[in-house]
């Protein structure tokens, strides 16, 4: 299974990337990933490849093209309708001992931060988590992969020069798509799924899709959050009637969801999902460290909050000093009536 | 059911206060905490062992200082604990760190499951648990939200998607790793501590696990950081906005709508 310890760099080019998919859908952080890919192949003069792998995906594959993909790689198979990390890991350690990437990237989502390390230690390669830039070093032509450390405190720029493919993963909404491109098409390479990809694995017994089980904060644009000073269930109610008027989604402060007032798949915070919205409005929150260090990469941070004296209130960019439960309203309404 | 729970001993960003200037928090000088995430994974070891019998061992790589979160994960109810620390070790990516667990948990032998917390709160990566999946060719399950059930052959456990969930059987041996929701972590009882402090911890260095030299630390770390950065600093000036709910909600649309927000 192992590829050697270094590499002959000289045999690895064009830029992957891996789809991400949910629910049997191409989602959209797989077209910003092919954006980030774009450049990063311009600066190399090499290709960007897809590889999607799923069942009953044959359609989808044109809108990669459409975002960037010059060739494709198909792996359609009714094994790959759920996420079976041990197949899919197991099919990209061999297309890659095919084709040779020299640089792979994946989302950081759930499913990319199970199959990306699974890949990158079977192919004895490095990987960067979670990226916020991805750039090419001038004078040797490795990646640089810069991502925050310990909460968005540090930012590290790393590199793997002895390794082929170089490997990361990406937050959606961190890399920008580009505007697609309809007219644009490509070679579609088909793989198969070997029995040998699927000797030890985990057997799906059931799959529930749902916006109530799980909220993906990482796909919005603006997040409303409620903390302690949401007092209940109700004050969540109207967070999101806010977050229902300016297209965003509901989060919450560890004290929301450990008072039962929201589950905790809407937590923001060291415990639960770090957020880079371009806009985060903290409702009631008076901003501990451990929930600073979730969402303090946003862009624009926004506080509500009748205690002038918090710490979210000292490190918001706009500060709102008052009552939720009457500002919130009145911000409904005026966006409304624009 | 044999189980090893991993365990990673980090700095206590809750200690820490924002620097003034830059809006940033202060990490120097924190005191050390086990992983928040890792609780959770020594509680569910705890749990499933009192269910299905067995023994929780408890595993960690770090400096010696990192016995203090081994002894707190005994003071819980781990039966037993192995520290790996060896100069050798330093500098690890996550790379050289799930192949130096994973030689560890070869050396302890006839495991059945291996839990981990979903990510540790400094580096952030949640690449350790599978890559000891991988390093050992095991079956694996990541953002696990509850053990629906499990015997002495099997697990069967739910995960967290983005779009929901699904349910998923694993034979054994496997990787599980687990989230803040899986349970309610307990608190030390006195017979606990009193065991936390009588215990021996024995601390294996690279030749107690066999692992090559080549493999571990910073030469067997694939990835390098050539530079580390503080991030572009927040705003300086924080904007306030005060007066009655219909001025306060007026004046921030108005500022939503200059700042091309909405």
């Amino acid at each position: 299974m192992i590829i050697s310890d270094r590499t002959d760099k000289s045999k690895y080019s064009n830029v992957w990337v891996v789809a991400e998919l949910l629910s049997g859908k191409i989602q959209p952080v797989t077209h910003e990933l092919l954006g980030a890919a774009r450049s990063l192949a311009a600066m190399r003069s090499s290709q960007v490849w897809a590889v999607v792998m799923g069942s009953g995906i044959a359609e989808q594959t044109h809108s990669l093209f459409a975002f960037g993909a010059d060739k494709v790689i198909v792996v359609d198979d009714i094994r790959l309708s759920g996420f079976i990390d041990e197949i899919e890991a197991s099919i990209m350690v061999r297309l890659i001992e095919k084709y040779k990437p020299e640089i792979l990237i994946g989302a950081a989502t759930a499913r990319g931060r199970a199959l990306i390390p699974r890949i990158a230690v079977k192919t004895n390669c490095g990987l960067t988590a979670d990226c916020t830039e991805l750039g090419i070093d001038p004078e040797n032509g490795d990646l640089l992969q810069t991502r925050p450390a310990f909460g968005g405190n540090i930012m590290a720029t790393i590199r793997c020069s002895n390794h082929r493919p170089q490997m990361a993963t990406v937050r959606p909404r961190v890399m920008k798509a580009l505007e697609p491109d309809f007219s644009r098409s490509g070679e579609i390479i088909r793989e198969n799924v070997q029995d040998s990809d699927a000797l030890k694995i985990k057997r799906i017994v059931e799959i529930f899709h749902s916006d109530q089980a799980t909220v993906n904060l990482g796909d919005a644009q603006i997040i409303i959050a409620g903390g302690r000073g949401v007092k209940g269930p109700a004050g969540f109610e109207i967070l999101r009637k806010f977050a229902a008027e300016v297209g965003g989604a509901v989060g919450a402060s560890r004290a929301a969801v450990d008072a039962g007032w929201i589950p905790y798949s809407y937590q923001v915070g060291q415990t639960g999902q770090t957020v880079q919205t371009k806009v985060y409005i903290a409702c009631g929150i008076s901003g501990q460290i451990q929930h600073l260090v979730g969402m303090q990469s946003c862009e624009v941070i926004i506080a509500i909050d009748k205690n002038p004296d918090t710490p979210m209130m000292q490190i918001a960019d706009i500060a709102v000093v008052g009552d939720l439960f009457e500002v919130i309203p009145e911000i409904i309404t005026n966006l409304a009536s624009n | 059911m044999k189980i090893v729970v991993c365990i990673k001993q980090v700095p206590a960003t809750s200690e820490a206060k924002i620097d003034p200037e830059t809006k940033r928090i202060v990490r120097e000088g924190l005191k050390a905490i086990m992983n928040p995430f890792d609780i959770y994974a020594v509680e569910e070891g705890i749990q499933l062992r009192d269910k299905f019998g067995g023994e929780v061992i408890v595993l960690s790589m770090g400096p010696e200082k990192a016995l203090l979160s081994l002894r707190e994960a005994i003071s819980l109810g781990a039966d037993r604990a192995i520290l790996l620390s060896d100069k050798a070790f330093g500098g690890s990516d996550t790379w050289a760190t799930s192949y130096t667990l994973a030689k560890a948990i070869d050396k302890i032998g006839d495991v059945d499951l291996v839990i981990c917390g979903k990510q540790a709160i400094d580096g952030d990566t949640a690449q350790v648990g599978p890559g000891i999946a991988a390093h050992l060719d095991w079956v694996q399950a990541t953002y696990v939200m509850r053990v629906e059930d499990a015997d002495s052959k099997s697990i069967k456990v739910k995960r967290m998607h983005e779009d929901g969930y699904d349910i998923c059987e694993m034979d054994f041996p496997a990787v599980i790793t687990v989230l803040k929701d899986i349970n309610i972590p307990r608190v030390p009882t006195l017979k606990g501590c009193l065991a936390s402090l009588k215990i021996e911890i024995p601390v294996w260095t690279h030749a107690d696990i066999g692992a090559a030299i080549e493999k571990i630390g910073l030469d067997g770390s694939p990835t390098r950081v050539v530079k580390t950065a503080p991030p572009p600093p927040r705003n300086i000036i924080t904007q306030r906005i005060e007066g009655s709910p219909q001025d306060c909600a007026r004046q921030l649309v108005r500022e939503l709508r200059i700042r091309s927000i909405l």
